[in-house]
């Protein structure tokens, strides 16, 4: 564990170091207009911490970040429109959605592609082409269709693109793992004069656990950048994408880009607890860690 | 009512077709192969045409397939202008663009075996980030044009393919790295004739997972302001008019256009990665 | 063609060899105390157990481990040196064929990367491939070969830059006795062609013993000679030695030297 922090935490100094000097360099040039503009002129030496402290900055510097970061996550009122818990809650209402009916649908089609081969011929080109379609050219019309359907709210049609990201691979785990046993085992249950059922429920679902939990990682990864493409392009006011949207929009980069970190927080937080799940769900199935 | 049954048997009458196919030795052959896939999509289409007009579907919320293809047919020249701006100026000039700085830059970390142990965890990390939201940020700073564009698809596919790449760079077998050792192989010669054709798998990994992200990347980037052509921009606008016979138009050329490019991507790779058991196994 | 009259030239000089790794559970002396003198033309083998150091040895010799201790001349220069001009010829265990060349594309390799003309090569190619009789073979792909061709194929590329000395790691340890015997026959007619001096790694007495002008028996733990035993045999050996007399008792002092060394130093 100490081997590995060293490196990791020298590849994020120099990636802080590279994201300073980038805020230096690009909002120096406003900072040289508005001199120009009041007629004065002004050192680099002046020009420096001026660039790390603009209220609209081209690149707003770390710290800048972290400070609206920290405002959006403690300094409002949790139900609030400005709270960032807020808004994250809402992504993550409809990545949850999402993330359940990803499951679902991969484990569904996993289990019919696996025991049926015409199910395998016709479905697994089509799963696989489906993820060639780029869903959020797909995201406006949903969430109006879905509004001229009746259906209230952004929670499903979020849900439904968070859903076509994160089955593709649940799906692909799932057939591999289901696949997984191999002839010497199956030939076996042959031995025991075993049904297919039987060798489904008592071979083919328990080989496939491990494959199942790893996918699960990239599954919610993707469920999470799904919710936030179906808040994007369609004007939402509600969920990280939203603010996103709205702090570009009305010119306030500090709030966009806090909302773009409280994402990124969003998404390590998600990705470690299903690591966790993971973990366990390895040791009570006897797989070496 | 009478659309719904024809739809309805032909989908029973498909499934049995396509049963009795996957069952035969049909599959043997490359034409029964692709037969069964081919069905099912004919079948869905078919039953999508069936149960829009025969439940009477209002065309503002899902038009049949036939109203899309006359669409399509008679908007070739603006459909082919928002191929052009999207997918070729935007998608495949930041798809080069990415990956080529990725695997240029795995190369260079190559040689610090510090840093590539730092590197890999944290770009594991941000590859799974919803990159795609700093497309506003990026439409800010280079413009409403094509460049933005290009920009967001390097910004989503640089750390998926570098990522992969350094992980193929490792991939070599110390004793494989012994025997140059033995020749008394220069750094570069190690380079060029073990680790970078054994990296090839890995590499064609992150290309297939970039060609996904790069479309999405340009399109979702047009949401935020374009120029008046681009597939986002058509979507965006005909969805604001209920134009949907359009948004399925552009959907279709933005499907086709997607799964063209990921199939040259696994052609290049086959022909690349002959070598690997996952292309020698059948 | 072979003058059988051996010119006693040390190649490989190795004084008070020593080498210690450091591990989470304590210092392991893979190497202690390690003298050994190997002539010009010698065909050595090396056999023990795990861990007795035979294969760390090896490696010392071709400057892919170093020594934390002693001397050792190869040809006269420091291992790092020789390595460097190229003076040996490695066999691992396993072929390490690349997969996206061909026969003779793999042959080549070494040849491309110390600078040979292309004629050259070809030229080489072409003679190594009929000395291990894989001629005609240098168009396959690796996984169209057996393993024991592969094996040859491995060999061949050993040998195609005319190093003096060949070094071989278990390579047939991984193949059928049959395909085995077959190789050993093979590699003591190439032997006896090129005269080389080679170093041989393996965990077959019987294998030692057919194939060597001399045997150092190791032990393990830490890792040293036992034994060295200069066979009697002739250079000139069909396989039916292996039923002699003089064989089975030289294999027989092999085992003795294993279980001694086997029972010392736990």
């Amino acid at each position: 564990m100490m081997a590995r922090s060293g490196p990791v935490l020298a590849v994020l100094g120099i990636l802080l170091a590279v994201w300073y000097l980038a805020a230096v360099g690009m909002n120096a040039q406003w900072e040289r207009d508005q001199a120009a503009r009041a007629g004065t002129k002004v050192t680099w030496a002046e020009i420096l911490p001026q660039t790390m402290a603009q209220a609209r900055p081209v690149v707003p510097a770390p710290h800048q970040v972290a400070v609206a970061l920290w405002d959006g996550l403690t300094a409002q009122a949790v139900t609030s429109k400005r709270s960032l818990v807020y808004h994250g809650y809402i992504t993550l209402q409809a990545t949850l959605v999402g993330f359940a009916l990803g499951i679902v649908m991969g484990v569904a089609l996993a289990v019919g592609i696996v025991q049926s081969r015409a199910m395998d011929l016709s479905v697994m080109p089509w799963a696989i082409i489906s993820q060639t379609i780029p869903i959020v050219a797909l995201a406006p019309m949903i969430v109006v269709v879905s509004g001229s359907i009746g259906i209230e709210g952004r929670l499903i049609p979020k849900g439904v693109i968070s859903a076509y990201l994160s089955f593709f691979p649940v799906l692909v785990s799932m057939v591999k793992g289901l696949r997984s046993p191999d002839a010497m085992q199956v030939d076996q249950m042959a031995t025991w004069s075993a049904s297919a059922a039987q060798v489904f429920w008592k071979l083919r679902l328990p080989a496939s656990m491990p494959y199942f939990f790893a996918s699960l990682k990239v599954a919610i990864a993707a469920s999470l950048v799904g919710a936030i493409v179906g808040e994007l392009p369609t004007g939402a006011v509600e969920g990280l994408g939203a603010r996103m949207l709205i702090g570009s929009q009305f010119g306030q980069p500090l709030i966009m880009w806090a909302a773009l970190f409280a994402a990124a927080l969003l998404a390590g937080v998600l990705i470690l607890l299903v690591g966790q799940v993971e973990r366990l769900a390895r040791a009570r199935m006897g797989v070496p860690a | 009512m009478i659309w719904i049954v024809a739809a309805l048997a032909f989908w029973a009458a498909a499934w049995v077709a396509n049963i009795r196919l996957a069952n035969s030795g049909a599959v043997r052959t490359r034409a029964g192969r692709l037969a069964v896939p081919a069905i099912f999509g004919i079948t869905v289409l078919v039953v999508w045409e069936g149960l829009v007009r025969g439940l009477g579907v209002p065309g503002v919320i899902l038009p049949p397939p036939s109203v899309i293809w006359a669409k399509i047919t008679t908007s070739l020249p603006t459909l082919w202008i928002d191929f052009l701006q999207t997918f070729v100026k935007g998608a495949l000039s930041g798809f080069a663009i990415g990956c080529g700085a990725a695997v240029l830059t795995a190369i260079a970390i190559d040689r610090s075996q510090f840093l590539t142990r730092g590197l890999l965890p944290v770009g594991n990390f941000v590859a799974a980030l919803p990159v795609v939201g700093i497309a506003p940020i990026l439409v800010q700073w280079f413009g409403f044009d094509w460049q933005s564009k290009a920009a967001v698809v390097v910004a989503m596919v640089f750390f998926p393919v570098l990522v992969n790449m350094v992980a193929g760079l490792q991939a070599s077998e110390r004793m494989q790295r012994d025997l140059m050792a033995t020749w008394g192989a220069s750094y570069w010669q190690t380079l060029v004739k073990l680790r970078l054709p054994a990296a090839m798998p890995f590499l064609f990994n992150g290309l297939k997972i970039a060609s996904t992200l790069a479309l999405i990347g340009a399109i979702v980037a047009e949401f935020f302001g374009s120029p008046v052509m681009g597939m986002g921009f058509r979507i965006s606008t005909e969805v604001g008019r209920l134009g949907l016979d359009m948004v399925w138009a552009e959907i279709a050329v933005a499907a086709l256009a997607g799964s063209v490019f990921y199939g040259l991507i696994a052609l290049t790779e086959r022909a690349v990665t002959f070598w690997h058991p996952s292309q020698r196994t059948k | 063609m072979k003058d059988t009259t051996h010119i006693a030239d040390p190649v490989i000089e190795a004084r008070g060899l020593n080498l210690t790794f450091a591990t989470d559970d304590g210092p392991v002396h893979a190497l202690k105390d390690v003298s050994l003198t190997i002539e010009k033309g010698d065909f050595v083998s090396f056999i023990g157990p795990s861990g007795c150091g035979k294969t760390t040895f090896l490696r010392c010799v071709a400057a892919l481990e170093h020594p934390t201790g002693g001397t050792l001349t190869v040809n006269g220069m420091t291992a790092d040196e020789a390595r460097l001009k190229r003076a040996y010829g490695f066999v691992f265990q396993a072929a390490g064929l690349y997969p996206w060349r061909t026969i003779a594309g793999n042959i080549r390799l070494p040849l491309e990367i110390m600078g040979f003309s292309r004629a050259e090569q070809d030229a080489r190619v072409d003679r190594v491939l009929d000395l291990v009789e894989l001629g005609g073979f240098g168009r396959k792909y690796p996984w169209q070969l057996s393993g024991g061709m592969q094996q040859r194929a491995s060999i061949a590329r050993a040998l195609a830059f005319d190093a003096d000395i060949l070094l071989m790691d278990e390579p047939f340890g991984a193949l059928d006795e049959i395909v085995r015997d077959r190789l050993n026959e093979e590699l003591l007619g190439l032997w006896a062609r090129t005269g080389k001096t080679i170093g041989f790694v393996t965990h077959s007495i019987p294998e030692a013993v057919y194939l060597s002008t001399k045997i150092v028996v190791m032990s393990p733990r830490p890792g040293r000679i036992t034994d060295v035993i200069d066979s009697p045999l002739p250079r000139d050996r069909p396989l039916e030695i292996r039923d002699s007399q003089a064989f089975i008792e030289i294999a027989h002092r092999v085992r003795e030297g294993l279980r001694a060394g086997h029972g010392d130093g736990i």
